[in-house]
């Protein structure tokens, strides 16, 4: 497992593309997930006037439609970090 | 998938969630042929600890690898409960219900605080731990900021965090663990704690991680069957639909309806005026001191005096004598005691807040202070969770990177499953006792209001008087501690008492299933960061394993010890908790990542200077420490200390490690290691 981690090597142009590309998921994911949940609950006074399928909308959030929505966010990650990976291998492979 | 080792723990845990639902059914069974209540309580803590202990002699190991980090094989679905069991505490079982009940809105703040928290786990920690690869939270910390002393000093602050976090954390659980049996079987409390204490020591001391990993997914199961049943059974009877998800909001709607006509209801406000009577009563006798102090004296005196004369019962002296007592022995005190009476009656007197109405408040300022604290609380729940070290070190368990990315989602998933049905049950109760119980006739009182308020005569958890003594329950009338929501949810539903037995289990499996995971996370961080890595670096791994045993040992009966004191002040402290650990260790573990110019100087001043503010917040405005809320920052309460620590965190780390040398080859090297695949 250990010769497979140094095999790829962090300072060639495709390591830095592959971190590159990391961390600018990460930065649209979090901005994603904080912009969601601190926009919905510092509105929650305004937005609760608002229903959705019969629930007061920014309740329903903080109950349930936020996680839903971190389930969704984690789920991008893995799906694209995957993604990600199997390119970095097939690079490797060339 | 289609590995074989998969299959296998599939088919295990099938067998095992058959042969736990059968149990269920024979027990049902067993009532229904007239099994008393005390023994049905009985047999559900007894069979599923020793099921618990079962896994975990099954599971003993002496290998190194295995005992701290179980192999590094465990699949993401598996992981992912064993997390979500690991994550799901004793208080979140049996009191988050009640908090959503009590708080309304307010309280949603702990579900979106503790799901949001694994989006930072998923996003910037736990893949790069696993990528990591060592065994505890102190060794990546020590690897990332090594320094000239090679880490010495960031390990040695990294257990402390991590030791004080934990301790606290587990002394609650193994309380929880106390009440729980002792309310369930009738044994003592103290018993009770014990009890707990060597089904978590069977658990963890002879197969480490690997026991508890197992174990912990069997808990889950539990947790989970244990939850669902009662919430789903009063959802049909409520909402007419299966899954309470869905279908609440329209009891929802019925609440708010509901709410609205207690608040017009004439004998309510009868109840509540008698209420702002007596606070008045308490301000007038505060505004009359020290006069009043030694007119109530004399009048406390002369009451038992003509108790006597008049030969009255012996609990009438005894009441009296005690009220004599009691009495506030100094004017000062008096003040303190009664200005506190004044709110206590102010606060009842006041009409029901809407449960679903985001930061009720008086005034726009005090809703927009409410706002404040809610959103301060969900960010440090949130950064908590991402630094809670018992959470982290999972991720170490799984085989690969990708596995770990899994794994959070899993546990994501898992987590939810329950924790979307909290808000839920929090609703459908708040229905059946507005409804059902308020305007019932005194005489008619069901049977669970009796048993519960006699279970715990120090602390009832609830108590109905008739105030306006016109023989029906108000809702004014009542005190309910929050906890009952849960534990009465089978009773208020008029479900078979085997429900309630399976909610003891569940509660049993949330806190034992966390307590393993935090005392092995203290035990090891003592014996491999302390004793191997600091004291004797040539310890052989036999003899590793011995001491982190014996350590768990000695870990486990102190915190014990420290439960059957029943200490108020450290239970209140576990809400802290997640402040304290965001703050010491969240940016250190952030940055460690992300930014690879941080050095070990930075660390060290950030992890200091981020504990030390939320220590300082914590201890002047928390009255239990000694401070006063007089002292907070933008009204913020202690609970969110960490949204002040973590910013100072980052802060220092930045400063510090600018201002000197950049960190060396072995830190630049590991950080590119682990930002690779």
């Amino acid at each position: 497992m250990d010769s497979a981690r140094h095999r790829n090597d962090p300072d060639s142009p495709r390591g830095r593309r592959y971190w590159r590309a990391t961390r600018r998921l990460t930065a649209g994911l979090l901005l994603a997930w904080f912009v969601a949940t601190f926009g919905v609950l510092f509105f929650a006074r305004e937005l609760s006037e608002i229903t959705l399928f019969g629930w007061p909308f920014s309740f329903y959030m903080a109950a349930q439609g936020l996680t839903l929505f971190y389930l969704l966010l984690v789920a991008v990650y893995v799906v694209l970090m995957r993604i990600f990976d199997h390119a970095m291998e097939e690079d490797a492979h060339e | 998938m289609n590995d074989p080792f998969f299959r296998r723990l599939l088919r295990y845990y099938g067998l095992y969630t058959a042969g736990f639902i059968a149990f269920l059914a024979v027990v049902a069974l067993l009532e229904h042929e007239g099994m008393p209540r005390e023994l049905i309580g009985y047999l559900f803590v007894f069979v599923t600890i020793l099921l618990y202990a079962g896994i975990g002699v099954l599971s003993r190991t002496s290998d190194v690898a295995e005992y701290y980090v179980a192999g590094r094989r465990i699949p993401a679905m598996f992981n992912g409960m064993a997390t979500a069991a690991d994550w799901m505490s004793a208080a979140t079982f049996i009191s988050l219900a009640g908090g959503l009940y009590m708080m309304g809105f307010d309280g949603l703040a702990y579900i979106v605080g503790w799901t949001g928290g694994y989006c930072l786990i998923a996003f910037l920690i736990g893949p790069y731990l696993n990528k990591f690869g060592q065994y505890t939270i102190p060794d990546f910390l020590a690897a990332r900021y090594g320094g000239t002393d090679s880490g010495r000093l960031v390990r040695t602050l990294a257990v402390i965090a991590t030791v004080l976090v934990s301790f606290t954390y587990v002394v609650a659980q193994i309380y929880g663990v106390g009440l729980i049996v002792s309310r369930f079987t009738g044994v003592d409390f103290s018993i009770g704690i014990f009890l707990g204490l060597a089904s978590v020591l069977v658990c963890s001391f002879l197969g480490g991680m690997r026991a508890v990993t197992w174990t912990q997914v069997a808990q889950y199961i539990v947790i989970v069957i244990a939850y669902m049943t009662p919430v789903v059974w009063l959802s049909v009877k409520h909402t007419g639909g299966a899954i309470p998800q869905f279908s609440y909001s329209t009891a929802l709607a019925k609440l708010s309806e509901r709410e609205q006509e207690l608040n017009r209801d004439p004998a309510e406000l009868e109840v509540r005026a008698l209420f702002r009577q007596r606070a008045t009563e308490y301000q007038a006798r505060a505004d009359a001191l020290p006069r009043s102090w030694e007119q109530g004296l004399q009048e406390a005196k002369n009451e038992v005096e003509r108790l006597k004369r008049n030969g009255a019962s012996l609990a009438e002296l005894k009441a009296a004598a005690r009220a004599v007592a009691q009495y506030p022995a100094t004017p000062e005190e008096a003040r303190i005691q009664w200005l506190e009476a004044r709110d206590a009656n102010l606060a009842r007197a006041a009409p029901i807040a809407p449960h679903a109405k985001p930061f009720p408040g008086e005034t726009e300022q005090a809703s927009d202070i409410r706002r404040n604290n809610f959103l301060a609380l969900v960010l440090c729940l949130m950064m908590g969770t991402a630094a809670l070290p018992h959470i982290l070190v999972r991720f170490y368990t799984s085989p690969n990177v990708q596995q770990a990315r899994s794994s959070v989602l899993w546990t994501l998933l898992f987590v939810m499953l329950l924790y979307a049905s909290v808000p839920a049950l929090a609703v459908l109760v708040k229905i059946d006792i507005y409804g059902s119980l308020v305007g019932t006739r005194f005489s008619e009182l069901p049977d669970w209001v009796a048993y519960w308020a006699n279970i715990d005569k120090a602390s009832p958890l609830v108590a109905i008087t008739d105030l306006n003594r016109d023989g029906i329950v108000q809702l004014a009338e009542m005190v309910m501690e929050g906890d009952i929501v849960l534990l009465a949810t089978p009773e208020i539903a008029g479900l078979p008492y085997v429900i309630s037995g399976l909610i003891a289990a569940g509660g049993l499996a949330a806190a034992l299933s966390t307590a393993d995971g935090l005392l092995l996370t203290i035990s090891n961080a003592l014996s491999h960061d302390v004793y191997y890595k600091s004291v004797r670096p040539e310890t052989s791994s036999q003899k590793r394993l011995t001491i982190s045993k014996l350590l768990l040992l000695v870990v486990a009966l102190i915190a014990a010890y420290v439960a059957s004191l029943k200490p108020g002040d450290i239970l209140s402290m576990v809400g802290a908790a997640f402040s304290l650990a965001s703050s010491a260790l969240f940016p250190a573990l952030v940055l460690g990542v992300f930014w690879a110019r941080a050095n070990h100087a930075g660390a060290v001043a950030g992890m200091l200077s981020g504990f030390a503010v939320c220590v300082y917040y914590m201890v002047t405005t928390y009255p239990a420490l000694g401070g006063s809320s007089a002292s907070q920052w933008f009204h913020i309460d202690p609970i969110s200390a960490g949204v002040f620590g973590v910013p100072t965190g980052f802060l220092a780390i930045v400063v510090v490690s600018l201002l000197t040398r950049a960190p060396d080859r072995g830190s630049m090297l590991m950080v590119q290691a682990i930002r690779q695949p």
